[in-house]
């Protein structure tokens, strides 16, 4: 194809994504170096019947045309990144020299936001990618040697934790794991504690988030998995079991490694997916005890009455470096293959 | 040739796997079946500290209402909160957003698909690191500049949001359909002396549609789906469906209509189970095209 005509093909849906894409990239960095301004104040005498006495108030009207005048707010730096929301540089080498053991300099660095949200996202993101996979797999082998009749059905429930919108599948679980939901007021019972709420201790609530993501996703990895094994060559596995393999032996040295790129695949998915999990957040009400980097962001934009958009601007970009780690590996997988097949 | 070596099993493991796959079938559709059974009772039944039982038999419900399912969680989220409003605000932006980012994704996987140079393949992966980026982030960058020019909480910008947040999977799975559709047939339309616009209008949309409904799939569930975009770029009356079942959260638990959550949670369900009904082909071979041709 010429130049010119890819050009004009390409170029709608390019334009739309370095406006809404690239752009705001940059924007959200700009942002992130400047703070809201401060409240104008002005003394104000105030004559009650007795004495006059000076008051601060805030100058509406000023602040309004401050406002006006630089809708970004004053240009702060790099500080916004150091504070206590976010790097926290401070807190956290107090924190160090304080602190005997790794235990509670850990403990310590999950009273700070920024942490908080950090060390959920990744174990979240670390342990749900693996476990899908692992039971994605699972649940293919499976229903592989179902009888065919069942086959159409499974296929059909295991797409519905799947498509269905994250925020309503995850208050559909909570609405069952919730202290009077049908699980919760079980637990309670079984453990005779009327007390015990998934919601109020900090390791159920992360559980509870992650057994919710895995029974989310696993069928993403089952249906790409069971396409898989369609295809895995029956005359290999025919080879296999007539030199002696067992069934388990044939899964792990014929289908396993034939599974390999989709394994990537997921994996890959997954990563970018469960990197970036808020709602669950939101409908298992758990801010207090998990939160995650989109979620410290949505807070910033939308939890008090005036937007923190410099907070929200540190927040994004360091979240952004994340994800830019996450996908150098595969980045540079694919430039290696890339120019193997040129080469 | 009746039973190969590799398909003879075992009795132990028939019963096994089948009873693992009836667990996962309990698993993957057993909470919404639940839900969407509980949706029809009083909150003391669907919530029951008693007795779990209640949820299914509906005691309360019946106490309360004289029958055993009770529409008050529906009536109170459609009529009394307007839910209606919301449902049509997501209709108008998921028929929008569907309809924009397919015509944009089709030109552009199309010229990816047959450009041979090397730009198409960073193209590509310039997609894939914008297919990863968290939307919560790219929304805290658009809204100061949306206050600033005034488009902030309008329907409008929303779509068109979503289209550009939608483009680099539409262009990944469209590339990769287009691939499948041999260089031939368009070839030799250019041949017989077709410009290449010409050649994509008259041979390739034709031969086309299979692909774009499935990526027409994948972009109505992202954008029916979303929850950053639509809760932090729309005001409050322009609300699409999910952020406002958010909203309700805060709201009821003040109320103290907790059904009315559970009402609207279902019906957001309802055209995501005919889409599987429907288009439970397309999805899964949508999931695997991706996959499989790596």
């Amino acid at each position: 194809m010429k130049h010119r005509t890819f050009f004009w093909f390409i170029l709608p849906s390019l334009a739309a994504m370095i406006l809404f894409i690239a752009l705001p990239t940059v924007s959200v960095a700009i942002q992130s170096l400047f703070v809201e301004h401060e409240q104008v104040m002005v003394e104000v005498e105030n004559c009650g019947p007795f004495k006059c006495e000076t008051v601060l108030q805030v100058d509406t009207e000023a602040t309004a045309v401050l406002q006006e005048e630089a809708p970004l707010g004053r240009f702060n730096g790099l500080r916004t990144y150091a504070n206590r929301k976010h790097l926290a540089f401070e807190q956290v080498g107090v924190a160090w020299d304080e602190t005997e053991t790794f235990g509670a300099f850990f403990s310590e660095l999950l009273n700070l936001p920024f942490y908080k949200a950090l060390i959920f996202t990744l174990t979240y993101t670390f342990v749900v990618t693996p476990l899908v996979v692992v039971f994605g797999l699972g649940v293919a082998l499976a229903v592989n040697r179902v009888p065919s009749l069942l086959k159409g059905p499974t296929i059909f429930v295991s797409l519905l934790p799947m498509i269905v919108t994250p925020l309503v599948g995850a208050l559909i679980i909570f609405w069952m794991v919730d202290a009077d939901g049908i699980i919760g007021a079980t637990l309670q019972r079984i453990f005779n504690d009327p007390n015990l709420s998934l919601k109020a201790s900090t390791p159920l609530t992360w559980i509870m988030l992650i057994v919710y993501g895995i029974w989310s996703s696993t069928p993403f990895s089952f249906i790409v998995f069971y396409a898989g094994l369609q295809t895995v060559p029956k005359e290999t596995l025919e080879a296999a079991k007539i030199d002696g393999a067992t069934r388990w032996q044939a899964v792990r040295f014929v289908v396993v490694p034939y599974m390999m790129p989709l394994v990537v695949f997921i994996t890959l998915m997954q990563l970018m997916d469960n990197f970036r999990m808020l709602e669950p957040i939101l409908a298992f009400q758990a801010s207090a005890k998990a939160t995650s980097l989109s979620y410290i962001i949505y807070n910033d934009l939308r939890g008090g009455d005036i937007p923190q958009f410099g907070s929200a601007g540190a927040s994004s970009i360091m979240t952004i470096i994340g994800v830019a780690i996450l996908l150098t590996p595969v980045l540079i997988r694919t430039w290696r293959d890339f120019n193997r097949k040129r080469a | 040739m009746s039973t190969s070596v590799a398909d003879r099993r075992s009795k132990g493991l028939i019963w096994f796997t089948t009873s693992f796959v009836v667990l996962w079938i309990f698993i993957a559709a057993g909470p919404f079946i639940w839900t969407l059974w509980g949706s029809f009772k009083v909150q003391p039944d669907f919530f029951s500290k008693t007795d779990w039982t209640n949820a299914i038999y509906g005691v309360l419900t019946k106490a309360e209402t004289g029958s055993a399912f009770t529409s008050a969680g529906y009536q109170g989220a459609w009529v009394e909160q307007e839910f209606w409003r919301n449902s049509i605000n997501t209709a108008i932006v998921v028929f929008f957003t569907v309809v924009i980012s397919l015509t944009l994704g089709t030109l552009g996987g199309y010229a990816l698909a047959r450009s041979g140079y090397r730009y198409a393949f960073w193209l590509l992966m310039l997609a894939l690191v914008f297919r990863a980026m968290p939307h919560m982030t790219l929304v805290s960058g658009y809204l100061l500049p949306f206050f600033e020019w005034n488009i902030w909480g309008r329907l409008s910008t929303t779509i068109i949001v979503l289209v550009a947040i939608n483009q680099p999977f539409t262009l990944w799975m469209l590339h990769s359909f287009f691939l499948n559709i041999p260089k031939d047939m368009d070839e030799s339309a250019m041949v017989d002396g077709c410009t290449r616009f010409q050649a994509f209008r008259h041979v390739i949309i034709p031969v086309m549609w299979p692909g774009v409904i499935t990526t027409g799939l994948f972009s109505f569930l992202l954008a029916y789906n979303d929850f950053a975009i639509g809760a932090v770029l729309l005001s409050s009356e322009n609300q699409t469906m999910v952020p406002k079942i958010n909203s309700f959260l805060g709201t009821v638990r003040e109320t103290g209509d907790v059904m009315f959550a559970v009402a609207a949670a279902v019906s957001a369900l309802v055209p995501l189970f005919f889409l599987i009904l429907f288009f439970q082909r397309q999805i899964v071979s949508g999931l695997t095209a991706g996959a499989v041709k790596g």
